[in-house]
């Protein structure tokens, strides 16, 4: 029990002895840091717009899942793939699906007459960073989806069988009664999503490397780079601090939702 | 379709013929399928020694890390001390902090314990990544085992240590297998940590390995992915062997 106190512990605190070393000069570079902007900004939009879009999408893909039909088995194992798959692999994969000779993408989008032309999506920080967004969005997908269908299945048939009786339209009932129902479980999963989302590591540096130049880098990839390419490991710290505390407050938030001291009781 | 497009086109291309990987444009399925690529990755490329690292730490994540949270998570489920509530907070907390923000610290603390690019230190900061999940599963898993089972045990004559082996240890089998599946997944697809402290190819799991590989002037992708795939398919089967308590675990039961 003492060691696991002990392990759980012991990283957080040698990231706070480090920040007490190095004084205020560490966060005075870090806001001085010229890429620092761009990469706040981007991390918002990554953090906001993977976490929409997957949610948006995985609450029909839950449906879709509770849903009987023939090739339910297939649909929840193919989501599972991505899931139990390591993402560097799938980050790899998509990498070549995007090289711009050799790719399959371009050869799809050539086909279909959409370009003219092979592009190098990842070459270009527009496109290279849409491109993250969207496997950032299929890898996140399986997991609220499935949080999703936990919570569909938690909630009983006679409930939305009481509705339609009582004269309920099929898409009135599922708004008034599912819905609600499902939110905590919708929460939950976005919260959680959003710790991921937010820490999320090999998608971007086995894609792109943050690039071209800082391009595409969040802040995670951000702090990687500060410490281990220009081994400033002082400014990194701070910035580890900084996203130490954004994934604080989406802690507060999770134990807010999950009210989790009546799960302790349970 | 979407979800395993990018596995096909893995698969695809693990089939391709080394002259095929070259074409402009690409081909969209093999000219020739060629099996044999799954067996010549072993030579092509130092796979074999990847995949010896990764089972390696992965095996042993798996074996420390429910030595540790069997007896924790047992506690855990068992005895109201005190400090139970901040410690269950602190457990979930420690499970959501990313490893790459805290990789500074790692690589202080491992540094001076002279563990950089070892087995042991990768090991050490795997089981420390999945301590708090394992031992919230478990407790949840040992709580679902009546008390009166072990009272009557104990009415019977038995310690509480024989109690814990005889009835409660082996009542709790699928939740340990459970964990230890998890654990062995999470160990076997990391990434970010061995991608910094293993800097010598004998150590680097295939994670690594692989992200690696992609980095040279001329890719083999064929066998690149015909690697890859070997890497997830096992991974695949376990996982979906405990997909159903992976929601609970992962949601701290907050859905139900």
């Amino acid at each position: 029990m003492f060691e696991l106190f002990f392990v759980s512990f012991r990283h957080i605190s040698i990231s706070g002895l480090i920040k007490g070393w190095a004084g205020a000069d560490n966060y005075k570079a870090l806001i001085d840091n010229s890429d620092l902007s761009g990469t706040l900004k981007r991390t918002a939009i990554w953090l906001v717009v993977v976490v929409a879009l997957t949610m948006a999408l995985s609450l029909p893909l839950a449906q879709l899942m509770d849903a009987n039909f023939r090739g339910r088995r297939f649909l929840r194992y193919s989501v599972i793939v991505p899931w139990a798959a390591s993402l560097v692999i799938t980050a790899t994969s998509w990498k070549w699906i995007l090289d711009p000779y050799y790719g399959l993408m371009n050869r799809i989008l050539v086909d279909l007459h959409i370009v003219k032309e092979s592009v190098d999506v990842l070459g270009d920080p527009k496109t290279s960073f849409l491109a993250l967004l969207a496997v950032g969005v299929t890898v996140s997908l399986p997991f609220t989806s499935f949080v999703l269908l936990a919570g569909l299945k938690s909630i009983p048939h006679d409930i939305m069988e009481a509705a339609v009786v009582d004269g309920a339209s099929a898409w009135k009932g599922y708004w008034a009664i599912t819905f609600p129902l499902l939110r905590p479980a919708f929460l939950v999963a976005a919260v959680i999503n959003s710790v991921y989302v937010f820490n999320s590591f090999p998608i971007i540096w086995v894609m792109t490397q943050g690039g071209p130049g800082y391009e595409t880098d969040t802040t995670t990839t951000f702090a990687y780079k500060i410490a281990f390419r220009d081994q400033d490991i002082g400014q990194s710290a701070a910035l580890a601090v900084g996203n130490f505390l954004i994934i604080l407050v989406f802690i507060m938030l999770f134990l807010r939702l999950s009210k989790w001291k009546d799960l302790d009781q349970q | 379709m979407l979800f395993i497009f990018p596995y096909i086109t893995m698969l695809l291309t693990a089939l391709k013929p080394k002259s095929d990987i070259t074409d402009i444009p690409p081909t969209y399925l093999p000219k020739s399928y060629v099996w044999s690529n799954f067996i010549k990755v072993f030579q092509e490329l130092p796979f074999g020694m990847y995949i010896r690292s990764t089972v390696i730490i992965s095996l042993a994540t798996m074996i420390i890390g429910i030595i540790v949270a069997v007896p924790a998570g047992y506690y855990v489920a068992r005895n109201n001390f005190r400090l139970r509530t901040p410690f269950l907070l602190l457990v979930l907390i420690t499970q959501m902090f990313s490893p790459t923000s805290l990789l500074i610290g790692i690589y202080r603390e491992l540094s001076a314990l002279h563990l950089i690019n070892t087995y042991q230190g990768l090991i050490l900061i795997n089981v420390s990544f999945n301590l708090a999940f394992s031992v919230w599963i478990l407790s949840s898993f040992f709580k679902t085992i009546p008390v009166e089972i072990e009272e009557a045990a104990a009415i019977d004559g038995a310690s509480r240590f024989q109690t814990f082996r005889k009835i409660s240890l082996p009542l709790a089998v699928p939740g340990i297998v459970t964990t230890a599946i998890f654990t062995f997944i999470a160990a076997w697809n990391e990434y970010v940590v061995a991608y910094t402290l293993a800097s010598s190819p004998t150590k680097q799991p295939f994670s690594v390995g692989l992200s690696l590989l992609t980095g040279y002037y001329e890719v083999k992708w064929n066998y690149l992915f015909a690697g890859s795939l070997i890497a997830i398919i096992p991974i695949i089967i376990l996982f979906t062997s405990i997909e159903k308590y992976l929601v609970s675990g992962l949601t701290a039961g907050s859905v139900k």
